[in-house]
Protein backbone atom coordinates (compact mmCIF):
# COMPACT_ATOMS: atom_id res chain seq x y z
CA UNK A 1 0.00 0.00 0.00
CA UNK A 2 1.45 3.25 -0.97
CA UNK A 3 0.86 6.70 1.12
CA UNK A 4 -1.93 8.55 -0.69
CA UNK A 5 -2.58 12.21 0.04
CA UNK A 6 -4.84 15.13 -0.09
CA UNK A 7 -3.72 17.67 -3.03
CA UNK A 8 -6.53 19.58 -3.90
CA UNK A 9 -10.25 20.08 -2.26
CA UNK A 10 -13.24 21.61 -3.79
CA UNK A 11 -16.64 22.68 -1.92
CA UNK A 12 -19.89 24.42 -3.68
CA UNK A 13 -21.96 26.66 -1.67
CA UNK A 14 -24.60 24.19 -0.21
CA UNK A 15 -28.37 25.02 0.02
CA UNK A 16 -31.42 25.00 -2.30
CA UNK A 17 -29.61 25.37 -5.43
CA UNK A 18 -32.25 26.21 -8.15
CA UNK A 19 -29.49 28.17 -10.40
CA UNK A 20 -27.75 25.28 -10.96
CA UNK A 21 -28.12 21.93 -13.19
CA UNK A 22 -26.72 18.56 -11.71
CA UNK A 23 -23.77 18.91 -14.15
CA UNK A 24 -23.10 22.30 -13.20
CA UNK A 25 -23.04 22.55 -9.99
CA UNK A 26 -20.92 19.07 -9.96
CA UNK A 27 -18.12 22.15 -11.90
CA UNK A 28 -18.14 24.02 -9.10
CA UNK A 29 -16.61 21.70 -7.22
CA UNK A 30 -14.24 20.51 -9.59
CA UNK A 31 -13.25 23.42 -10.63
CA UNK A 32 -12.13 24.77 -7.08
CA UNK A 33 -10.43 21.31 -6.89
CA UNK A 34 -8.32 21.16 -9.71
CA UNK A 35 -7.27 24.68 -8.79
CA UNK A 36 -6.66 24.22 -5.51
CA UNK A 37 -4.40 21.10 -6.26
CA UNK A 38 -2.44 23.22 -9.34
CA UNK A 39 -3.72 20.71 -11.88
CA UNK A 40 -5.50 20.22 -15.17
CA UNK A 41 -8.56 17.57 -15.77
CA UNK A 42 -6.43 15.79 -17.93
CA UNK A 43 -4.40 15.07 -15.27
CA UNK A 44 -7.15 13.10 -13.30
CA UNK A 45 -7.10 9.18 -14.30
CA UNK A 46 -9.95 8.54 -12.35
CA UNK A 47 -13.07 9.83 -10.77
CA UNK A 48 -15.01 8.07 -8.22
CA UNK A 49 -18.52 9.13 -7.61
CA UNK A 50 -20.93 9.26 -5.03
CA UNK A 51 -24.74 9.83 -5.94
CA UNK A 52 -28.34 8.77 -4.79
CA UNK A 53 -29.90 10.24 -7.16
CA UNK A 54 -33.73 9.47 -7.86
CA UNK A 55 -34.68 12.66 -6.81
CA UNK A 56 -32.65 13.92 -10.15
CA UNK A 57 -33.46 13.54 -13.68
CA UNK A 58 -30.36 12.03 -14.62
CA UNK A 59 -30.10 8.30 -14.24
CA UNK A 60 -26.43 7.82 -15.15
CA UNK A 61 -25.18 10.71 -13.48
CA UNK A 62 -21.19 9.89 -13.92
CA UNK A 63 -21.28 10.05 -17.92
CA UNK A 64 -22.95 13.67 -18.11
CA UNK A 65 -20.86 14.80 -15.32
CA UNK A 66 -17.90 13.51 -17.32
CA UNK A 67 -18.25 14.99 -20.27
CA UNK A 68 -19.57 18.69 -18.68
CA UNK A 69 -16.29 18.86 -16.83
CA UNK A 70 -13.83 17.72 -19.65
CA UNK A 71 -12.70 14.61 -17.78
CA UNK A 72 -13.62 12.16 -20.72
CA UNK A 73 -11.57 9.79 -21.51
CA UNK A 74 -11.04 9.03 -17.84
CA UNK A 75 -12.56 6.48 -16.05
CA UNK A 76 -15.31 6.89 -13.34
CA UNK A 77 -17.20 4.61 -10.99
CA UNK A 78 -20.27 5.18 -8.93
CA UNK A 79 -20.77 4.57 -5.89
CA UNK A 80 -23.36 3.63 -3.40
CA UNK A 81 -23.80 3.75 0.47
CA UNK A 82 -26.63 5.49 1.17
CA UNK A 83 -25.66 8.92 3.35
CA UNK A 84 -22.16 7.42 3.15
CA UNK A 85 -21.76 7.26 0.14
CA UNK A 86 -19.46 10.32 -0.23
CA UNK A 87 -17.04 8.37 2.27
CA UNK A 88 -17.17 5.42 -0.38
CA UNK A 89 -16.05 7.46 -3.18
CA UNK A 90 -13.15 8.72 -1.21
CA UNK A 91 -12.29 5.03 -0.02
CA UNK A 92 -12.65 4.17 -3.48
CA UNK A 93 -9.99 7.07 -4.94
CA UNK A 94 -7.56 6.33 -2.11
CA UNK A 95 -7.69 2.55 -3.34
CA UNK A 96 -6.85 3.44 -6.37
CA UNK A 97 -4.19 5.65 -5.64
CA UNK A 98 -2.56 3.16 -2.78
CA UNK A 99 -2.84 0.57 -5.01
CA UNK A 100 -0.63 2.24 -7.73
CA UNK A 101 -3.64 1.54 -9.97
CA UNK A 102 -4.35 5.59 -10.10
CA UNK A 103 -1.43 8.44 -9.45
CA UNK A 104 -3.90 11.19 -9.62
CA UNK A 105 -7.53 10.11 -8.56
CA UNK A 106 -11.08 12.22 -7.65
CA UNK A 107 -13.53 11.73 -5.16
CA UNK A 108 -16.71 13.51 -5.96
CA UNK A 109 -19.79 13.52 -3.84
CA UNK A 110 -23.08 15.30 -5.48
CA UNK A 111 -26.80 15.47 -4.78
CA UNK A 112 -29.54 17.62 -6.45
CA UNK A 113 -32.27 16.99 -4.17
CA UNK A 114 -34.50 19.67 -4.66
CA UNK A 115 -35.64 18.62 -8.10
CA UNK A 116 -38.45 17.15 -7.02
CA UNK A 117 -41.17 18.78 -4.18
CA UNK A 118 -40.37 17.75 -0.49
CA UNK A 119 -43.15 14.87 0.00
CA UNK A 120 -41.42 13.13 -2.98
CA UNK A 121 -37.79 13.51 -1.30
CA UNK A 122 -39.22 12.41 1.83
CA UNK A 123 -40.24 9.65 0.49
CA UNK A 124 -37.04 8.30 -1.30
CA UNK A 125 -34.77 9.00 1.63
CA UNK A 126 -36.99 6.91 3.85
CA UNK A 127 -36.91 4.00 1.37
CA UNK A 128 -33.07 3.97 2.44
CA UNK A 129 -33.17 1.04 4.63
CA UNK A 130 -35.60 -1.79 3.83
CA UNK A 131 -38.05 -0.75 1.49
CA UNK A 132 -39.82 -4.26 1.64
CA UNK A 133 -40.49 -5.19 5.09
CA UNK A 134 -40.54 -1.70 7.06
CA UNK A 135 -41.37 1.14 4.47
CA UNK A 136 -43.93 -0.28 2.46
CA UNK A 137 -46.03 -1.04 5.26
CA UNK A 138 -45.24 1.26 8.05
CA UNK A 139 -44.15 4.45 6.19
CA UNK A 140 -41.40 5.31 8.73
CA UNK A 141 -39.26 8.61 7.69
CA UNK A 142 -35.57 9.28 8.10
CA UNK A 143 -36.34 11.19 10.88
CA UNK A 144 -38.88 8.82 12.46
CA UNK A 145 -36.50 6.14 12.24
CA UNK A 146 -33.69 8.08 14.26
CA UNK A 147 -36.69 9.32 16.64
CA UNK A 148 -37.10 5.71 17.67
CA UNK A 149 -33.28 6.31 18.59
CA UNK A 150 -34.40 9.22 20.39
CA UNK A 151 -36.46 7.93 22.40
CA UNK A 152 -34.99 4.88 23.98
CA UNK A 153 -32.14 7.38 24.78
CA UNK A 154 -33.72 9.90 26.52
CA UNK A 155 -35.52 7.08 28.30
CA UNK A 156 -32.65 5.22 29.09
CA UNK A 157 -30.11 7.83 29.96
CA UNK A 158 -32.42 11.05 30.60
CA UNK A 159 -31.14 13.00 27.68
CA UNK A 160 -33.63 15.66 27.23
CA UNK A 161 -35.42 17.83 24.28
CA UNK A 162 -33.27 20.43 25.53
CA UNK A 163 -30.15 18.77 25.30
CA UNK A 164 -30.53 17.77 21.47
CA UNK A 165 -31.50 21.32 20.63
CA UNK A 166 -28.12 22.19 22.08
CA UNK A 167 -26.37 20.54 19.34
CA UNK A 168 -28.30 22.45 16.90
CA UNK A 169 -27.24 25.54 18.45
CA UNK A 170 -23.60 24.72 18.46
CA UNK A 171 -24.23 23.58 14.66
CA UNK A 172 -25.86 27.03 13.30
CA UNK A 173 -23.33 28.94 15.55
CA UNK A 174 -20.47 27.68 13.85
CA UNK A 175 -22.75 27.53 10.35
CA UNK A 176 -23.06 31.43 10.65
CA UNK A 177 -19.35 31.38 9.78
CA UNK A 178 -19.18 29.14 7.05
CA UNK A 179 -20.50 30.89 3.44
CA UNK A 180 -21.02 27.37 1.61
CA UNK A 181 -23.46 26.70 4.78
CA UNK A 182 -26.84 25.90 3.58
CA UNK A 183 -27.93 27.88 6.77
CA UNK A 184 -25.26 30.23 7.96
CA UNK A 185 -26.82 32.23 10.62
CA UNK A 186 -27.20 31.33 14.12
CA UNK A 187 -30.15 30.26 16.27
CA UNK A 188 -30.96 30.50 19.86
CA UNK A 189 -32.44 27.04 22.49
CA UNK A 190 -35.77 28.77 21.90
CA UNK A 191 -36.22 28.52 18.00
CA UNK A 192 -35.05 25.04 18.42
CA UNK A 193 -37.37 24.19 21.14
CA UNK A 194 -40.25 25.77 19.58
CA UNK A 195 -40.17 24.24 16.44
CA UNK A 196 -42.75 21.94 15.53
CA UNK A 197 -42.13 17.94 16.02
CA UNK A 198 -41.61 16.18 12.59
CA UNK A 199 -41.69 12.72 14.59
CA UNK A 200 -41.50 13.10 18.02
CA UNK A 201 -39.90 13.59 19.74
CA UNK A 202 -37.71 14.98 16.92
CA UNK A 203 -38.47 18.67 16.15
CA UNK A 204 -37.47 20.74 13.12
CA UNK A 205 -34.41 22.22 14.11
CA UNK A 206 -33.46 18.43 15.30
CA UNK A 207 -33.37 17.56 11.70
CA UNK A 208 -30.83 18.67 8.75
CA UNK A 209 -32.04 20.13 5.38
CA UNK A 210 -32.80 18.56 2.29
CA UNK A 211 -29.63 20.58 0.40
CA UNK A 212 -28.13 20.51 -3.20
CA UNK A 213 -24.11 20.72 -3.15
CA UNK A 214 -21.27 19.30 -4.53
CA UNK A 215 -17.84 18.48 -2.98
CA UNK A 216 -14.92 16.79 -4.57
CA UNK A 217 -10.85 16.30 -3.40
CA UNK A 218 -8.43 14.79 -5.24
CA UNK A 219 -6.21 12.45 -4.19
CA UNK A 220 -2.47 11.35 -5.30
CA UNK A 221 0.58 9.26 -4.76
CA UNK A 222 3.47 10.73 -2.64
CA UNK A 223 5.55 10.95 -5.42
CA UNK A 224 3.08 13.30 -7.17
CA UNK A 225 1.83 15.03 -3.97
CA UNK A 226 5.80 15.95 -3.45
CA UNK A 227 5.94 17.34 -6.48
CA UNK A 228 2.63 19.55 -6.29
CA UNK A 229 2.45 20.94 -2.68
CA UNK A 230 3.87 21.88 0.39
CA UNK A 231 1.47 21.07 2.93
CA UNK A 232 -0.33 17.89 1.72
CA UNK A 233 -2.59 16.13 4.76
CA UNK A 234 -2.85 12.45 4.52
CA UNK A 235 -5.42 10.07 4.35
CA UNK A 236 -4.26 7.97 7.77
CA UNK A 237 -7.07 5.67 7.79
CA UNK A 238 -10.49 5.17 5.86
CA UNK A 239 -12.46 2.16 7.36
CA UNK A 240 -15.92 1.09 6.90
CA UNK A 241 -18.76 -1.36 8.59
CA UNK A 242 -22.37 -2.61 8.27
CA UNK A 243 -25.38 -3.27 10.39
CA UNK A 244 -28.30 -4.68 9.69
CA UNK A 245 -31.33 -3.18 7.71
CA UNK A 246 -34.23 -4.31 9.55
CA UNK A 247 -33.74 -2.10 12.93
CA UNK A 248 -35.61 -5.38 14.54
CA UNK A 249 -32.81 -6.99 14.03
CA UNK A 250 -30.49 -4.23 16.16
CA UNK A 251 -29.85 -5.54 19.80
CA UNK A 252 -31.38 -1.79 20.72
CA UNK A 253 -31.85 1.48 19.36
CA UNK A 254 -29.31 3.27 21.66
CA UNK A 255 -26.04 3.35 19.72
CA UNK A 256 -24.68 2.21 16.21
CA UNK A 257 -22.79 -1.03 16.55
CA UNK A 258 -21.19 -0.27 12.59
CA UNK A 259 -20.33 3.10 13.84
CA UNK A 260 -18.09 1.35 16.78
CA UNK A 261 -16.41 -1.46 14.98
CA UNK A 262 -15.67 1.18 12.33
CA UNK A 263 -14.14 3.52 14.59
CA UNK A 264 -12.02 0.82 16.23
CA UNK A 265 -10.67 -0.44 13.14
CA UNK A 266 -9.73 3.15 12.16
CA UNK A 267 -8.22 3.81 15.57
CA UNK A 268 -6.23 0.63 15.08
CA UNK A 269 -4.83 1.88 11.66
CA UNK A 270 -3.87 5.21 12.58
CA UNK A 271 -2.45 3.83 16.74
CA UNK A 272 -4.95 5.89 18.29
CA UNK A 273 -5.53 4.86 21.77
CA UNK A 274 -9.72 3.53 21.22
CA UNK A 275 -10.00 4.40 25.01
CA UNK A 276 -9.29 8.20 24.90
CA UNK A 277 -9.00 9.64 21.23
CA UNK A 278 -9.62 12.70 22.02
CA UNK A 279 -6.25 13.07 22.89
CA UNK A 280 -5.14 12.40 20.03
CA UNK A 281 -7.66 13.95 17.83
CA UNK A 282 -7.60 17.71 17.33
CA UNK A 283 -11.30 17.89 15.76
CA UNK A 284 -13.84 15.39 14.27
CA UNK A 285 -16.84 16.19 11.73
CA UNK A 286 -19.44 13.72 13.13
CA UNK A 287 -22.65 12.70 11.03
CA UNK A 288 -25.18 14.94 12.88
CA UNK A 289 -28.22 14.26 10.33
CA UNK A 290 -30.38 14.42 13.28
CA UNK A 291 -29.02 15.95 16.58
CA UNK A 292 -29.50 12.62 18.35
CA UNK A 293 -27.51 11.16 16.00
CA UNK A 294 -24.58 13.20 17.42
CA UNK A 295 -24.69 12.84 20.48
CA UNK A 296 -24.97 8.91 19.82
CA UNK A 297 -21.61 9.78 17.32
CA UNK A 298 -19.62 11.30 20.61
CA UNK A 299 -20.31 7.57 22.51
CA UNK A 300 -19.71 5.79 19.61
CA UNK A 301 -16.44 6.83 18.63
CA UNK A 302 -15.45 7.13 22.17
CA UNK A 303 -15.41 10.68 22.93
CA UNK A 304 -17.60 10.08 25.97
CA UNK A 305 -19.14 6.29 27.69
CA UNK A 306 -21.88 4.60 26.89
CA UNK A 307 -24.88 6.82 27.86
CA UNK A 308 -22.81 10.27 28.73
CA UNK A 309 -22.73 11.83 24.95
CA UNK A 310 -25.29 14.22 26.22
CA UNK A 311 -23.49 15.67 28.56
CA UNK A 312 -20.71 16.53 26.54
CA UNK A 313 -23.02 19.29 24.74
CA UNK A 314 -24.85 20.05 27.91
CA UNK A 315 -21.14 21.45 29.30
CA UNK A 316 -20.27 22.58 25.84
CA UNK A 317 -17.25 20.59 25.55
CA UNK A 318 -18.05 19.88 21.59
CA UNK A 319 -17.40 23.95 20.99
CA UNK A 320 -13.58 25.10 20.45
CA UNK A 321 -11.55 25.37 23.46
CA UNK A 322 -13.94 22.20 24.86
CA UNK A 323 -12.74 18.23 25.22
CA UNK A 324 -12.86 17.99 21.47
CA UNK A 325 -14.31 20.56 18.82
CA UNK A 326 -16.91 18.47 16.72
CA UNK A 327 -18.61 20.14 13.13
CA UNK A 328 -16.67 23.61 13.06
CA UNK A 329 -18.38 23.62 9.88
CA UNK A 330 -21.83 23.49 10.97
CA UNK A 331 -22.61 19.88 10.50
CA UNK A 332 -25.43 18.09 8.23
CA UNK A 333 -27.21 19.96 10.64
CA UNK A 334 -26.36 23.42 9.24
CA UNK A 335 -23.98 23.22 6.69
CA UNK A 336 -26.74 21.00 4.72
CA UNK A 337 -26.89 17.43 3.87
CA UNK A 338 -26.57 17.16 0.18
CA UNK A 339 -26.74 13.40 0.92
CA UNK A 340 -23.64 12.16 -1.70
CA UNK A 341 -21.72 15.55 -1.12
CA UNK A 342 -21.96 15.14 2.20
CA UNK A 343 -19.11 12.54 3.00
CA UNK A 344 -16.41 14.10 0.68
CA UNK A 345 -17.46 17.33 2.08
CA UNK A 346 -16.05 16.34 5.66
CA UNK A 347 -12.80 15.58 3.86
CA UNK A 348 -12.73 18.91 2.19
CA UNK A 349 -13.18 20.07 5.53
CA UNK A 350 -10.92 18.45 7.80
CA UNK A 351 -8.13 19.42 4.95
CA UNK A 352 -9.05 23.10 5.52
CA UNK A 353 -9.07 22.90 9.27
CA UNK A 354 -5.64 20.51 9.35
CA UNK A 355 -3.75 23.28 6.66
CA UNK A 356 -5.12 26.21 8.85
CA UNK A 357 -7.51 27.87 6.36
CA UNK A 358 -11.12 27.88 7.34
CA UNK A 359 -12.65 31.54 8.50
CA UNK A 360 -10.71 32.23 11.94
CA UNK A 361 -13.77 32.21 14.09
CA UNK A 362 -14.72 28.63 13.40
CA UNK A 363 -10.63 27.70 12.72
CA UNK A 364 -9.78 24.74 15.57
CA UNK A 365 -6.35 24.73 17.34
CA UNK A 366 -3.96 22.07 15.57
CA UNK A 367 -1.78 20.81 17.86
CA UNK A 368 -1.96 17.24 17.31
CA UNK A 369 -2.17 17.12 13.56
CA UNK A 370 -5.03 14.48 13.45
CA UNK A 371 -8.67 14.85 12.64
CA UNK A 372 -11.71 12.43 12.75
CA UNK A 373 -14.70 11.85 9.93
CA UNK A 374 -17.31 9.90 10.91
CA UNK A 375 -19.85 9.80 8.20
CA UNK A 376 -23.05 7.27 8.44
CA UNK A 377 -25.46 5.81 5.91
CA UNK A 378 -29.02 5.01 6.69
CA UNK A 379 -28.98 4.66 10.49
CA UNK A 380 -25.32 2.75 10.28
CA UNK A 381 -26.69 0.35 7.71
CA UNK A 382 -22.74 1.50 6.14
CA UNK A 383 -20.30 3.36 8.76
CA UNK A 384 -17.15 5.45 7.40
CA UNK A 385 -14.96 6.90 9.91
CA UNK A 386 -11.64 8.13 8.00
CA UNK A 387 -8.78 9.80 9.78
CA UNK A 388 -6.25 12.59 8.46
CA UNK A 389 -2.96 13.51 9.09
CA UNK A 390 -0.49 16.35 8.74
CA UNK A 391 2.20 13.96 9.20
CA UNK A 392 2.85 11.30 6.72
CA UNK A 393 1.48 7.85 7.62
CA UNK A 394 4.63 5.61 7.16
CA UNK B 1 -41.72 22.77 -4.30
CA UNK B 2 -43.77 26.39 -4.29
CA UNK B 3 -44.27 27.11 -7.97
CA UNK B 4 -45.80 29.61 -10.49
CA UNK B 5 -46.42 29.28 -13.94
CA UNK B 6 -44.52 31.88 -16.38
CA UNK B 7 -45.93 33.53 -19.02
CA UNK B 8 -42.71 34.60 -20.52
CA UNK B 9 -42.38 31.53 -22.52
CA UNK B 10 -45.51 30.62 -24.16
CA UNK B 11 -44.32 27.44 -25.49
CA UNK B 12 -42.09 25.77 -23.08
CA UNK B 13 -42.96 24.43 -19.88
CA UNK B 14 -40.63 26.65 -18.02
CA UNK B 15 -42.14 27.79 -14.40
CA UNK B 16 -40.68 29.98 -11.88
CA UNK B 17 -40.16 28.69 -8.12
CA UNK B 18 -41.94 31.37 -5.88
CA UNK B 19 -39.27 31.93 -3.19
CA UNK B 20 -36.40 32.21 -5.66
CA UNK B 21 -38.14 33.45 -8.82
CA UNK B 22 -35.77 31.35 -10.61
CA UNK B 23 -36.33 29.39 -13.54
CA UNK B 24 -37.26 25.69 -14.19
CA UNK B 25 -37.96 23.36 -16.58
CA UNK B 26 -40.51 21.39 -15.77
CA UNK B 27 -40.02 17.56 -17.17
CA UNK B 28 -42.73 16.58 -19.61
CA UNK B 29 -42.15 12.72 -18.97
CA UNK B 30 -43.40 12.24 -15.95
CA UNK B 31 -44.26 8.55 -14.54
CA UNK B 32 -45.54 6.57 -11.95
CA UNK B 33 -43.53 3.89 -9.82
CA UNK B 34 -44.67 0.85 -9.16
CA UNK B 35 -42.57 -2.59 -8.78
CA UNK B 36 -43.35 -6.42 -8.73
CA UNK B 37 -41.88 -7.96 -5.87
CA UNK B 38 -40.91 -12.33 -6.19
CA UNK B 39 -42.62 -13.81 -2.94
CA UNK B 40 -42.74 -17.04 -4.18
CA UNK B 41 -40.17 -18.67 -1.44
CA UNK B 42 -42.23 -16.44 1.21
CA UNK B 43 -45.97 -17.15 -0.06
CA UNK B 44 -46.63 -18.97 3.08
CA UNK B 45 -46.34 -16.07 5.30
CA UNK B 46 -48.82 -14.54 3.56
CA UNK B 47 -51.02 -17.73 3.64
CA UNK B 48 -50.48 -17.08 7.43
CA UNK B 49 -51.69 -13.78 7.42
CA UNK B 50 -54.69 -14.90 5.84
CA UNK B 51 -55.36 -17.52 8.83
CA UNK B 52 -55.11 -14.26 10.94
CA UNK B 53 -51.12 -16.10 12.48
CA UNK B 54 -47.70 -14.18 11.86
CA UNK B 55 -44.97 -16.84 10.70
CA UNK B 56 -41.50 -16.78 10.84
CA UNK B 57 -39.15 -19.64 9.29
CA UNK B 58 -36.81 -21.07 11.62
CA UNK B 59 -33.55 -22.75 10.71
CA UNK B 60 -34.02 -26.61 10.89
CA UNK B 61 -29.70 -26.86 11.45
CA UNK B 62 -29.53 -24.02 13.64
CA UNK B 63 -32.72 -23.50 15.15
CA UNK B 64 -32.30 -19.39 14.74
CA UNK B 65 -35.73 -17.84 13.99
CA UNK B 66 -36.35 -15.18 11.18
CA UNK B 67 -38.22 -12.56 10.84
CA UNK B 68 -39.00 -11.33 9.15
CA UNK B 69 -38.78 -14.50 7.42
CA UNK B 70 -36.27 -15.52 4.83
CA UNK B 71 -35.65 -19.10 3.31
CA UNK B 72 -31.46 -18.89 3.74
CA UNK B 73 -29.97 -19.53 6.83
CA UNK B 74 -26.67 -17.64 5.93
CA UNK B 75 -24.74 -19.27 9.12
CA UNK B 76 -25.44 -22.85 7.92
CA UNK B 77 -25.95 -22.50 4.45
CA UNK B 78 -28.95 -24.15 4.08
CA UNK B 79 -32.62 -23.45 3.15
CA UNK B 80 -33.86 -26.09 4.83
CA UNK B 81 -36.39 -24.18 6.87
CA UNK B 82 -39.40 -24.39 8.74
CA UNK B 83 -42.64 -22.11 9.27
CA UNK B 84 -43.35 -21.11 12.97
CA UNK B 85 -46.24 -19.31 14.35
CA UNK B 86 -44.74 -16.28 16.51
CA UNK B 87 -46.47 -15.39 19.79
CA UNK B 88 -48.08 -12.26 20.25
CA UNK B 89 -47.28 -10.85 23.58
CA UNK B 90 -45.02 -8.05 23.52
CA UNK B 91 -43.15 -5.48 25.22
CA UNK B 92 -42.80 -1.80 23.91
CA UNK B 93 -38.62 -1.29 23.46
CA UNK B 94 -39.40 2.38 21.42
CA UNK B 95 -41.43 4.39 19.78
CA UNK B 96 -42.32 7.68 17.22
CA UNK B 97 -45.45 9.61 16.15
CA UNK B 98 -44.82 10.38 12.67
CA UNK B 99 -46.25 13.70 12.13
CA UNK B 100 -44.18 14.58 8.54
CA UNK B 101 -45.11 11.42 6.39
CA UNK B 102 -43.69 10.06 3.24
CA UNK B 103 -45.37 11.07 0.18
CA UNK B 104 -47.61 7.72 -0.21
CA UNK B 105 -48.16 8.19 3.05
CA UNK B 106 -50.14 11.52 3.25
CA UNK B 107 -53.62 10.28 3.39
CA UNK B 108 -53.14 8.52 7.52
CA UNK B 109 -53.93 10.17 10.01
CA UNK B 110 -50.27 10.66 12.47
CA UNK B 111 -49.34 7.42 12.91
CA UNK B 112 -47.50 5.62 15.62
CA UNK B 113 -44.31 3.43 14.48
CA UNK B 114 -43.11 0.97 17.35
CA UNK B 115 -40.20 -1.77 17.73
CA UNK B 116 -41.64 -4.19 20.08
CA UNK B 117 -39.94 -7.42 21.71
CA UNK B 118 -42.04 -10.55 21.78
CA UNK B 119 -41.75 -11.66 25.06
CA UNK B 120 -41.68 -15.73 24.27
CA UNK B 121 -39.30 -15.70 21.14
CA UNK B 122 -37.17 -12.54 22.37
CA UNK B 123 -37.11 -11.21 18.92
CA UNK B 124 -37.57 -7.67 17.98
CA UNK B 125 -41.04 -6.40 15.65
CA UNK B 126 -41.18 -3.26 13.69
CA UNK B 127 -45.24 -2.19 13.14
CA UNK B 128 -47.48 0.46 13.50
CA UNK B 129 -48.62 0.84 17.16
CA UNK B 130 -52.60 1.47 17.29
CA UNK B 131 -53.64 3.50 19.86
CA UNK B 132 -56.48 6.25 20.79
CA UNK B 133 -54.06 8.49 22.86
CA UNK B 134 -50.27 8.46 21.66
CA UNK B 135 -49.54 10.37 25.31
CA UNK B 136 -50.69 7.42 26.98
CA UNK B 137 -47.71 5.08 25.40
CA UNK B 138 -45.10 4.39 27.75
CA UNK B 139 -41.51 2.56 26.78
CA UNK B 140 -42.23 -1.03 28.80
CA UNK B 141 -45.78 -1.49 28.43
CA UNK B 142 -47.27 -4.64 27.24
CA UNK B 143 -48.72 -4.84 23.77
CA UNK B 144 -50.27 -7.49 21.59
CA UNK B 145 -49.07 -8.09 17.90
CA UNK B 146 -52.21 -8.76 16.00
CA UNK B 147 -53.00 -9.43 12.11
CA UNK B 148 -54.79 -6.41 10.89
CA UNK B 149 -56.24 -4.98 7.35
CA UNK B 150 -54.70 -2.19 6.33
CA UNK B 151 -57.23 0.72 4.78
CA UNK B 152 -57.74 2.41 2.06
CA UNK B 153 -55.13 0.29 0.29
CA UNK B 154 -57.19 -3.17 1.82
CA UNK B 155 -54.28 -5.82 2.59
CA UNK B 156 -53.57 -7.84 5.18
CA UNK B 157 -50.79 -6.61 7.40
CA UNK B 158 -49.46 -6.72 11.61
CA UNK B 159 -49.69 -4.39 13.80
CA UNK B 160 -49.12 -3.93 17.98
CA UNK B 161 -52.30 -2.93 20.15
CA UNK B 162 -51.95 -2.49 23.73
CA UNK B 163 -52.58 -5.25 25.47
CA UNK B 164 -55.57 -4.99 27.83
CA UNK B 165 -55.06 -4.66 31.54
CA UNK B 166 -51.95 -3.03 31.09
CA UNK B 167 -50.56 -1.86 34.60
CA UNK B 168 -48.18 0.85 32.81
Amino acid sequence: MRNVAIVGIGHSKFGRRLDVSLPELAWEAIREAIEDAGLDTKDIEFVSLANIGVWSSEVSPGSVIMEYAGLNPSETIRVETACASGSAAVKTAYMAVASGQADVAMALGIERMNEMTTPEVVEILARIGNYFWEFHNFGPTFVGYYALFATQYMHKYGATEEDLAKVAVKNHYYASYNPKAHFPKKITLEDALNSPYIAWPLKLYDCSPISDGAAAVILASEEVAKKITDSPVWIRAIEGATATSNHSKRENLLSIPSARIAAEKAYRRAKIDKEDPTKYLDLAEVHDCFTIAEIMAYEDLGFAKRGEGYKLIRDEQTYIGGKIPVNLSGGLKAKGHPIGATGVSMIVELTKQLQQRVEPQRQAPIEKGLALAHNVGGTGHYVFVSILSLEKPW
Amino acid sequence: MDMSETEEFKESPIIRDKKTALPLWTDQRPFQLRYYIPVKRIEEFFRGLEEGKILATQCKSCGQIFFPPQMDCPKCKSSDMKWIQLSDEAELVTYTIIRVKPKTFEHYNDYVIAVGRLLKEKINVFAWLKVDDPSKIRIGMKLKLIVTKREPENYLVYEFIPMKNNKS
